[in-house]
């Protein structure tokens, strides 16, 4: 009876066990790898263009004089040289936070008006949305090199090291509670600890990104904006010193990868 | 005489104005059909015959069935269509393409799947005859919902 | 009125290979929202139909569709038109590079 049993068993698991965890993580990788070969998130760049080009505000200006670091205008390497020390602003800024400097300086508009609708939908992106996948897309195949060498982009890279560690809010969580430990995972989605250079790297070559299950484009700030959120935190102001320290921060941890174009999230 | 000519001319303009909504045909019967039996009826398709030369290259697993990638390629000499039929899907016809000279008989697009399922490509080639090719892929998450 | 469509076309293996995106819902009957996808995908090269589709509600919102011609030449001009259920279209025209 209890060979029998075992018989069973040990038959069974030969045919029962399920799928080891290195085959579904590589079946995973080649469906990503088949989206990212034709996805939609060009979509949005060709909306960004349209919105980089078009005169808006007050002063009835384009975006195309906007300097993103690299010179008015110079959208080639930008986005792969950011975030960074300005200047004019006297602060490290990121894409969004630039483009919203452009947006109220270049075209006169309001902080007000220019952040009413950061955040948009499938039905309709966001114009940071569009603007960033646009923006991004001309970095693609240039290594990531954020600014390092200021003193305010060291100040930057310090205050984001220590909120990724910092335990706050109802729940006492920091970004280290899902992204502080190897081999952790929400459903299919691994957690990537960003401490690591190997780990932001592919992070930050594949961000802003178009979201599969809600067919819309999500950026950096939505990001940092949506964990704040998960962690039951107090929402954070777009483009806040916080928000661009840690997106600083993961980037400059992330440093070198080559930057392939806005990617494609689940 | 004039009421005739500008009724002419109207519907004249009406069917130059869209030509492709004029001239396009959409079935129906078989993208409405509810099972996958139903949906190759619909399409002629009843008893295809399995064939290796139908080449299916998608992922075993999706991570989320509202963007399932499938690429196709028909080796069958003759190809002069393909169909996508997703088997467990509310619908199970998801497009049927025909190729005419200068074309490839290739495709590669993106499909919803509500859940593990077969795909099945059914292929039209020489003589009329029909062949298909099944290829499982499971789905983490359904992806029909809006 | 539709959103931006964008397409590659180009020479690879002696084969012109082309790829579409299209802007569009393609909202399901499942959705509990009125049915919006695109019914009829046209593929003319230099004007001459080479491949009609008809779709559904099964094709993933914002499509994105990849097609072989046979030969091809540069400067061959591809057009690509969709037309939907509700009657709405639109089209984009590309040279093959």
């Amino acid at each position: 009876m209890t060979r029998a049993f075992a018989a069973i068993l040990i038959t069974c698991f030969g045919f029962c066990a399920p799928a080891r965890a290195q085959d579904v993580k590589t079946e995973i990788e080649r469906y990503r790898q088949m989206v990212s070969e034709g996805s939609p998130a060009e979509l949005f760049e060709v909306e960004g263009e349209a919105l980089w080009k078009k005169p808006q505000g007050p002063k009835q200006a384009a975006l195309e004089k906007c300097d993103l670091g690299l010179g008015p205008g110079v959208l080639k390497g930008a986005y792969a040289a950011l975030p960074r020390y300005f200047k004019d602003a006297d602060r490290v800024m990121d894409l969004e936070t630039r483009l919203l400097h452009c947006m109220t300086t270049l075209q006169g508009r309001s902080r007000e008006e220019a952040t009413q609708r950061v955040f948009g939908n499938a039905d309709r992106p966001s114009e940071m949305e569009s603007l960033s996948a646009y923006v991004a897309a001309q970095s693609r195949g240039m290594k990531m090199a954020p600014g390092e060498s200021h003193p305010k982009e060291k100040a930057a890279y310090e205050l984001g090291r220590a909120l990724y560690f910092q335990r706050a809010g109802p729940w006492d969580f920091a970004c280290t509670s899902c992204h502080g430990e190897e081999g952790k995972r929400i459903r299919l989605q691994e957690l990537p600890v960003l401490l690591k250079p190997e780990n932001a790297r592919s992070v930050v070559a594949t961000w802003p990104a178009y979201r599969i299950s809600t067919s819309g484009f999500i950026t950096m700030q939505w990001r940092m904006n949506n964990c704040y959120q998960q962690m039951r935190m107090p929402e954070p102001a777009f483009g806040s010193d916080a928000t661009v320290a840690l997106i600083h921060f993961i980037t400059v941890t992330g440093k070198g990868e080559v930057y392939s174009g806005p990617g494609n999230k689940r | 005489m004039n009421r005739l000519r500008r009724t002419l001319l109207g519907a004249l303009a009406a069917l130059l104005a869209k030509p492709l909504a004029a001239l396009a045909t959409w079935n129906e019967s078989a993208f409405g059909a509810k099972t996958p039996q139903d949906a190759l009826k619909g399409i002629g398709a009843a008893n295809p015959t399995a064939s290796k030369e139908i080449v299916i290259d998608a992922p075993q697993i999706a991570e989320n069935g509202a963007v399932v990638p499938i690429e196709i390629v028909s080796n069958l000499p003759g190809t002069s269509s393909i169909a996508v039929v997703l088997e467990k899907n509310p619908f199970p016809l998801a497009a049927k393409f025909e190729f005419k000279e200068g074309a490839l008989p290739y495709l590669k697009l993106n499909v919803k799947m509500a859940e593990t399922s077969d795909v099945r490509v059914v292929v039209a080639a020489a003589g009329g005859r029909y062949y298909s090719a099944s290829r499982e892929i499971k789905v983490t998450i359904g992806g029909c919902g809006g | 009125m539709a959103g931006p469509m964008k397409m590659r076309a180009t020479l690879a293996g002696g084969n012109t290979e082309v790829r579409v995106l299209m802007t569009h819902p393609m909202t399901t009957a499942q959705s509990g929202q009125p049915l919006h996808f695109i019914q009829n995908v046209t593929v003319k090269l230099n004007g001459r139909a080479v491949i009609e589709a008809e779709v559904s509600q099964a094709v993933s919102r914002n499509p994105v569709f990849s097609f072989r011609l046979k030969g091809g030449a540069k400067g061959d001009k591809i057009e690509v038109a969709w037309l939907d259920n509700k009657g709405e279209s639109n089209k984009i025209e590309t040279a093959v590079a």
